[in-house]
């Protein structure tokens, strides 16, 4: 979260409210509604470590408000950030290990661990559907957000697939 | 009609064996399915699984070496090529994954043709053609042939021509296998949209997203069903769900 947060400051000064409205804007019904705690936490980090500074603002009915801002420190880490490649994802491990090792523990046969794995893909794909028939179509960062999601998916059920064909028959 | 009964579609002990050059094929080795009213039932599975082929014995557009098919409740074992072909005008509508829209005929012709040779008369069927066209968003395209459309559009004019005589059951062959992202999710749409008002539809394809539209998946594997799920999207597993997408770490 501290990135994303570095890179919404990018913009302008915001207080911590300001910033989960953002982020909730920005990628929809897809992210996980914002912990305002979390996010205040981690601008709390991120001060300390001399990223953003705070300033406080005087409301007149409420209490002071911290308005933040990126330092060039900040800047410098955010755009370290953005020189640097993500990771690229990887094979579901834990279900992985547990197809490599059943047949040795003799406790589940390896097609029906197949199948239930499948199962519940599929159940999430159904409820990725909704969710991007249920968000605005207008909301691309969203929509790109749940159809990656969903590609992904439909990878690891193509590799399930895979396993089915390969391990299908044997003793 | 037939009477109605709560199983559309009903097949037991199908087999089918594609003799070519080589070795025979088990393209279909032994299969039972029921599909009730209202149904919507994915077929997925790698390519070469045997899905079309069951597919195509569902449709009457080959016939089982083994097994019978019933539809609303009634026996088809005695059906010739004939009687199937009024079945898909009237009980059946099919859908394939490159439209087969006859090429030389208008939209509008190609929509109203199978209304009219089930004996509807022209100013129905064209009431028909302009509803269903109308509802799949291609009003004005009547007198396009079906070359000057995209992909997605012709897929669309194919949907309208298996509709049009309001078939009970709707086969969809990978009805989005020769279609882009964006024609995938418009014919998802369409096709749950049409469910949603009580169209009973069998889809085969190898897209899980678009098999996720339907609310029971059938995995076929080597000519046989290996799993048989209904979807209910109701155990969101952890992590994921409405909000699970995405995950910020601290």
């Amino acid at each position: 979260m501290r990135l994303p947060l570095l890179a919404l400051l990018a913009r302008g000064p915001a207080h911590g409210y300001e910033l989960k409205q953002d982020l909730e804007q920005l990628l929809g019904s897809a992210y996980p509604q914002p912990n305002v705690g979390q996010i205040y936490v981690t601008l709390g980090r991120l001060e300390k470590s001399g990223l953003i500074e705070g300033e406080d603002v005087e409301q007149s009915s409420r209490p002071n408000k911290k308005v933040y801002h990126l330092t060039d420190a900040g800047r410098e880490a955010l755009r370290a950030w953005y020189e640097e490649t993500a990771d690229e994802p990887r094979v579901r491990d834990e279900f992985f290990m547990k197809l490599a090792l059943a047949p040795q523990t003799g406790l589940v046969d390896q097609i029906a661990l197949i199948n239930r794995q499948r199962r519940q893909y599929l159940n999430t794909m159904r409820q990725l559907s909704k969710l991007a028939a249920a968000e605005h179509r207008d909301n691309r960062i969203s929509q790109l957000l749940i159809e990656g999601a969903m590609l992904h998916l439909q990878a690891d059920l193509d590799w399930l697939e895979r396993c089915q064909e390969e391990l299908e028959g044997l003793p | 009609m037939s009477e109605r009964t709560a199983e559309v579609l009903r097949a037991e002990g199908l087999v089918k064996t594609h003799h070519g050059e080589g070795a025979p094929a088990h393209a279909v080795r032994g299969v039972d399915l029921r599909v009730a009213r209202g149904e919507f039932v994915a077929i997925t599975g790698p390519s070469g699984a045997g899905k079309s082929t069951l597919l195509h014995l569902l449709g009457g557009l080959q016939r089982p070496d083994a097994g019978s098919i019933w539809l609303d409740g009634v026996c088809t074992d005695g059906y010739g090529e004939a009687r199937w072909a009024v079945e898909r005008r009237k009980r059946i509508g099919i859908v394939f994954q490159f439209f087969n829209l006859v090429s030389d005929l208008s939209v509008a012709d190609n929509v109203e043709l199978p209304a009219l040779l089930a004996g509807v008369p022209p100013k129905k069927a064209r009431a028909g053609r302009e509803e269903l066209l109308a509802e799949l968003g291609l009003a004005g395209k009547e007198r396009s042939m079906p070359g000057e459309l995209s992909g997605g559009e012709q897929q669309r004019v194919a949907l309208a021509r298996a509709l049009v005589n309001h078939p009970p059951l709707l086969l969809a062959d990978e009805p989005a296998g020769s279609l882009d992202s964006k024609g995938t999710r418009e014919v998802m749409r369409l096709l749950s949209r049409f469910h949603a008002r009580g169209q009973t539809i069998l889809l085969v394809t190898h897209d899980a997203r678009l098999a996720s539209a339907a609310d029971r998946v059938i995995s076929f594997f080597d000519g046989r069903i290996a799993d048989d799920a209904a979807l209910d999207g109701g155990t969101p597993p952890r992590r994921t769900g409405t909000s699970g997408v995405l995950e910020l770490k601290d």
